[in-house]
């Protein structure tokens, strides 16, 4: 077995299981502490997938500031483990069986694929993750898309101020 | 890396995000798991894009196919970033006038 499927088994396993704890941990701060643990493996398979430029970019946006959002939320309501609202075991099993399901027909469906029997994903080489070809054709191909986000940035900030104020 | 391993993982994510919508009622963490969603989605394409690109740097090595796929994916982390922003405030609000962060409440706005 290679170096790289090693760490992709580590980094998926690592994924799945903190994804899991995402759900299974009762403290709303956990939660988030197990989701940032995901977004850094999956930050990890961008690295192996040798997209640099989204593997730091998912480290600072997701794990650095929305993450940092929703613990400054949940610290600001006071959350914890005694006033958490649970469903009762009917609805947990019902959510789980549906999933479940979705998951199962997808798979299925995958493995009846014949395209996708031989692909290979490139990994660990091929440079169009690297900053200097994604920068290029993002300021000249997306440059009006890239410009827009930033009218959605500021109708973002202007709502979310709009909404936070007390009236 | 063959591309099924991949499109399990972001399926056996997906299907995480979609069980944890389903089954908490405490809204942040709803919200939480619909930000797991976003980013198996995005795995996806970023590995999507790596098999366009091995498929076509066999006919030519300087090939630069599958850089829309990354640039989507920074597009979509944008859009995640300015939900989030919303999304929270929102969520500040209702626990201004509900004081509970429980989606059951949520059908109070019928009224």
């Amino acid at each position: 077995m290679s170096t790289t499927e090693i760490l992709f088994f580590f980094l998926s396993a690592l994924a799945l299981f903190s994804a899991s704890m995402v759900l299974i941990s009762k403290n709303p701060v956990h939660s988030v502490l197990w989701l940032v643990v995901t977004f850094f493996a999956i930050s990890g398979h961008y690295i192996l997938l040798n997209a640099q430029f989204l593997a730091i970019v998912n480290i600072i946006v997701y794990a650095g500031a929305i993450m940092v959002l929703f613990l400054f939320v949940i610290m600001l309501m006071n959350l914890n483990q005694q006033n958490e609202p649970q469903k009762n075991f009917w609805m947990k099993l019902t959510g789980v069986i549906s999933g479940g399901c979705f998951m199962m027909v997808l798979v299925s469906l995958v493995r009846q694929t014949l395209d996708m029997q031989t692909k290979v994903a490139m990994t660990t080489s091929g440079d169009i993750g690297l900053i200097k070809n994604l920068g290029r054709v993002l300021f000249s191909d997306y440059v009006v898309p890239f410009e827009i986000t930033s009218v959605l940035f500021l109708s973002a900030m202007i709502g979310a101020i709009v909404m936070g104020k007390k009236d | 890396m063959p591309i099924q391993y991949y499109i399990y993982l972001c399926l056996a994510l997906f299907s995480i995000g979609i069980i944890g919508a389903l089954t908490r009622r405490n809204v942040i963490i709803v919200f939480m798991c619909i930000e797991l969603m976003f980013n198996a989605v995005n795995l996806l394409l970023v590995a999507f894009s790596k098999m366009h690109l091995a498929a076509a740097t066999i006919a030519d090595k300087a090939s630069t196919v599958g850089t829309d796929g990354q640039l989507f994916v920074f597009f979509i982390m944008v859009v995640a970033a300015a939900e989030v922003s919303v999304g929270l405030a929102i969520i500040v609000m209702l626990f201004r006038n509900t004081h509970s962060v429980d989606i059951n409440f949520l059908n109070r706005l019928k009224n």
